[in-house]
C-alpha cells in the first residue's frame, strides 16, 4: 500500500469514528434543546389559556382540540390533588398527514371560581426518525466531502512535499553497484529529506568505493600473482629435467606442479572474471553460436572419449548473436566442460540449439543441484575436488553482462539453458 | 643464434636465461629500460624476449622503436598482465608472438623455436631427427623417406615433444597447447594418453629412431639414441 493510502485510510477510519460520537451528542443535545424550547411555549401557552380563561366563559366549552391547540375538562377536587404540570410525548391524528404524528403535551390542573380544571395544551413536535434520516445523510456528505477533500489534499499536496523522497526511491531502485551512475539527490527545504538524501548519498559512495577496491584488489592479486606462479613453475620444470632424480623424487615435483597449475588456473579464472565484470572485452559481433558449439565439442571429443561418453548436438535452426567472440567461446566451453566433468562413465550430453536457446542436459548425480549457489564462485561438488568452481560463475557472468538468461533445471538429466533475448 | 631477454624480475631471467643457454643459443640478459634500450640500439638479436612491465619505461616502447628503426629482431612479448589490450597493442606494433605468464618452459621453447624457424629459414626449414623428418609449414611427418600418416592432434603432439626434445614435457603444457588453452586439468589429462599410445605406436611401426618416454607423474620426453 503506498504511503499516501495508507495515511488516508486511518484518517477515515479515525474521522468516522469522530464523526459518529459526535453525531450522537449533537443529536441529544439538540433533541434536549427542541424539548426545553418547546415546553418553554407550552408554558407561556398554559398562562395565556388561563388568563383568557378568566375573561372569557367560553374557554370552558373548549372540551376537545377541534380548531384550537387547547382543550379544558372540568375535574373533582380529590382528582386536582397532588397534580403537578406533566409534559409528556403522545400522537394525534394529523388530518393535513392523515397520520398519526408526534406531538407535545402539556397537562396542568387550575382553579377557577373553586372549581377545578384539568388544562391540556400541545404543539406539534419534531419527527425523531426524519431528523435522525436528515442528520444522517447530512454527516455522510460530510464525511464523503472531508475524505474527498483528504484525498485531494494527499494527492496534490502531499505528493509534491514527498516528491523528492520518491524520486530518491527510484533512484535506489536503478541504482546498481557494477555501473554505479553519480546519484544526484532532488534538492528540498524539508529537513528529513535533506538528511536522507546526505546519508544515501554518503552510503552509497561509500559502498561504491569499497566495491571498486575490492574488485582492484582481486585483479591486483591475481596479476601480482602471476610472477611468483611462473618463476616457481620454471623452477620446477627446470629441476624435473635434471639427470639425477629418483622416480618418487619424480612424482613429488610433479604433484607441487600440478597443484601450482591449479592454483594458474584459478587464477586465470579470477582474472578473467574480473575482466568480464569490469567490461574489459573487446568489441561485439555477430557469433555463429551452432559453429562455435561444434569447434568446442569437437576440441572436447578426446575427453569425452576417454570418459566413454556420447555427446549429441542437435540443430532446429543457426543462432546467430551479437557478443564477444572470445566470450561466446568460453561461455560455450565452461557450460561443455562442466556436463563432461559433471558425468557419469558411459553417460550423455545432450545440446540442442535453437534460434534463441542453446541448451545443454547432461547425466550426472541422480539428484538435483542447489540451482540457488549453482552459479555461486567457489560452489563445489565434493566428488570433484579438481574443478576451480568458477566455470559456471564465469558462465553466468557472461550471461549477465549481454543480459541473456541462464537457467538450471533438473529432470533425470542435469540441464542449463541460456536464453539469449 | 643470438637471444635477448628483457626481463626484470631475477629469477624469472634466471630460469629464462638458464634454460635456453642449455639449447645453445647465445644470451644476454637486460633488467630494466634503459638496459635494454642500449643493447637493442647496439647489437642486432635474432629473437627478443620482451617483459612490457619494466622498470624505467613500457617494454612496449621497446618494440616501437625496434619498428622505426627498422629492425628485423624476432620478438616475443612475455606479460604478467594477459590482458588482451597488451596483446593487441603488441601484434599490432609488430610483435612475433605473445606469451603469458605463467607459462611452461616447453611451451617457450616451441614459441622462440618457431620464431627462429620463420627468421632464419624462411621457409625451407625441415626438422631432422635421426631418420625422422618434419616439415612445420606443411604438416608432413617422414620416416626414412616414407610419409607418416598422423591425424592433427598425433603431428601437433610430435612437432611439440620434438621442438622440445630431450627436454621433460608436462602433460599440462602438452594439453594446453594441443588442445587449447581452456581444457582443464579434468581426469588429470588422462585422456592425451591415447593419443599418446596410437603416436608411439605408428612411429614404432615405421622404425622411427626415436621414442616417447613416460616420466611417472608429470608427463613424457622425446629421445633419440
Amino acid at each position: 500500500m503506498k504511503l499516501l493510502n495508507y495515511t488516508t485510510s486511518y484518517l477515515a477510519g479515525i474521522l468516522l469514528a469522530v464523526i459518529l460520537v459526535w453525531a450522537a451528542i449533537f443529536y441529544f443535545n439538540m433533541l434536549d434543546e427542541i424539548y426545553d424550547s418547546m415546553d418553554d411555549g407550552l408554558g407561556n401557552q398554559k398562562i395565556l389559556v388561563i388568563q383568557k380563561a378568566a375573561r372569557d366563559s367560553t374557554v370552558f366549552a373548549r372540551r376537545d382540540f377541534e380548531d384550537g391547540y387547547y382543550r379544558l375538562k372540568e375535574i373533582s377536587f380529590a382528582q386536582a390533588q397532588h397534580r403537578k404540570d406533566v409534559y409528556q410525548d403522545t400522537l394525534m391524528y394529523m388530518l393535513n398527514e392523515q397520520d398519526y404524528e408526534p406531538i407535545r403535551m402539556l397537562t396542568t390542573v387550575f382553579r377557577h371560581q373553586n372549581r377545578f380544571y384539568e388544562l391540556r395544551v400541545i404543539t406539534s413536535m419534531v419527527e425523531e426518525d426524519d431528523l435522525i434520516e436528515d442528520l444522517l445523510f447530512a454527516l455522510l456528505w460530510l464525511y464523503l466531502g472531508l475524505i474527498a477533500s483528504i484525498l485531494v489534499l494527499n494527492n496534490i499536496l502531499l505528493k509534491r512535499i514527498w516528491q523528492p523522497f520518491y524520486k530518491l526511491l527510484q533512484r535506489l531502485q536503478e541504482f546498481r553497484l557494477e555501473e554505479p551512475s553519480q546519484l544526484v539527490a532532488e534538492p528540498t527545504e524539508v529537513t528529513e529529506f535533506q538528511l536522507l538524501n546526505s546519508t544515501i548519498e554518503k552510503l552509497l559512495q561509500k559502498n561504491i568505493e569499497t566495491y571498486t577496491s575490492q574488485k582492484v584488489f582481486i585483479e591486483n592479486a591475481a596479476h601480482e600473482l602471476q610472477t611468483p606462479l611462473a618463476i616457481s613453475l620454471n623452477k620446477l620444470e627446470l629441476l624435473a629435467e635434471g639427470q639425477n632424480l629418483q622416480e618418487d623424487q619424480l612424482t613429488q615435483i610433479g604433484a607441487v606442479m600440478q597443484n601450482l597449475e591449479r592454483l594458474t588456473r584459478l587464477n586465470k579464472s579470477l582474472l578473467l572474471l574480473s575482466k568480464i565484470e569490469n567490461k574489459q572485452f573487446g568489441p561485439v559481433e555477430e557469433v555463429n553460436i551452432n559453429e562455435a558449439v561444434q569447434k568446442v565439442v569437437s576440441d572436447f571429443a578426446d575427453q569425452a572419449t576417454y570418459r566413454n561418453l556420447t555427446i549429441q548436438v542437435q540443430e532446429t535452426a543457426i543462432c546467430r548473436q551479437q557478443l564477444n567472440p572470445d566470450l561466446a567461446l568460453i561461455l560455450i566451453i565452461n557450460l561443455v566442460k562442466n556436463a563432461i566433468m559433471h558425468n557419469v562413465p558411459g553417460g550423455s550430453v545432450n545440446i540442442s540449439i535453437d534460434k534463441n536457446s542453446f541448451v545443454i542436459q547432461n547425466s550426472g548425480k541422480a539428484e538435483p543441484l542447489n540451482d540457488h549457489k549453482l552459479f555461486n564462485r567457489f560452489y563445489k561438488n565434493t566428488d570433484s575436488p579438481g574443478s576451480t568452481g568458477l566455470g559456471l560463475a564465469i558462465a553466468k557472468a557472461i550471461a549477465d553482462l549481454y543480459q541473456f538468461r541462464i537457467t538450471y533445471e533438473y529432470q533425470q538429466l542435469h540441464q542449463i539453458a541460456v536464453y539469449f533475448n | 643464434m643470438k637471444i635477448l631477454v628483457i626481463e626484470d624480475e631475477p629469477d624469472m631471467l634466471d630460469n629464462i636465461v638458464s634454460s635456453l643457454r642449455k639449447e645453445q643459443y647465445v644470451v644476454e640478459e637486460a633488467a630494466n629500460y634503459h638496459e635494454a634500450l642500449d643493447k637493442i640500439g647496439a647489437y642486432d638479436y635474432d629473437c627478443i624476449l620482451l617483459d612490457i612491465n619494466l622498470p624505467g619505461g613500457n617494454g612496449l616502447h621497446l618494440l616501437a622503436d625496434l619498428k622505426k628503426n627498422k629492425k628485423s629482431d624476432g620478438v616475443i612479448i612475455v606479460s604478467a598482465r594477459n590482458s588482451l589490450d597488451d596483446k593487441v597493442a603488441g601484434l599490432e606494433l609488430g610483435a612475433d608472438d605473445y606469451l603469458a605468464k605463467p607459462f611452461h618452459i616447453a611451451e617457450l621453447h616451441a614459441r622462440v623455436k618457431s620464431v627462429l624457424r620463420r627468421r632464419i629459414f624462411e621457409g625451407s626449414n625441415l626438422i631432422q631427427i635421426q631418420n625422422l623428418t618434419l616439415d612445420p609449414d606443411k604438416h608432413q611427418v617422414w620416416v626414412n623417406n616414407q610419409e607418416l600418416t598422423l591425424n592433427r592432434k598425433e603431428y601437433d603432439i610430435l612437432l611439440y615433444l620434438v621442438t622440445n626434445k630431450g627436454r621433460l614435457v608436462s602433460k599440462t603444457a602438452l594439453a594446453e597447447h594441443v588442445w587449447g588453452d581452456y581444457i582443464d586439468e579434468a581426469d588429470n589429462f588422462e585422456f592425451i594418453y591415447s593419443q599418446i599410445k596410437n603416436l608411439r605406436k605408428k612411429l614404432k611401426d615405421h622404425h622411427a629412431a626415436v621414442e616417447i618416454g613416460a616420466i611417472y607423474g608429470i608427463g613424457y620426453k622425446l629421445t633419440s639414441p
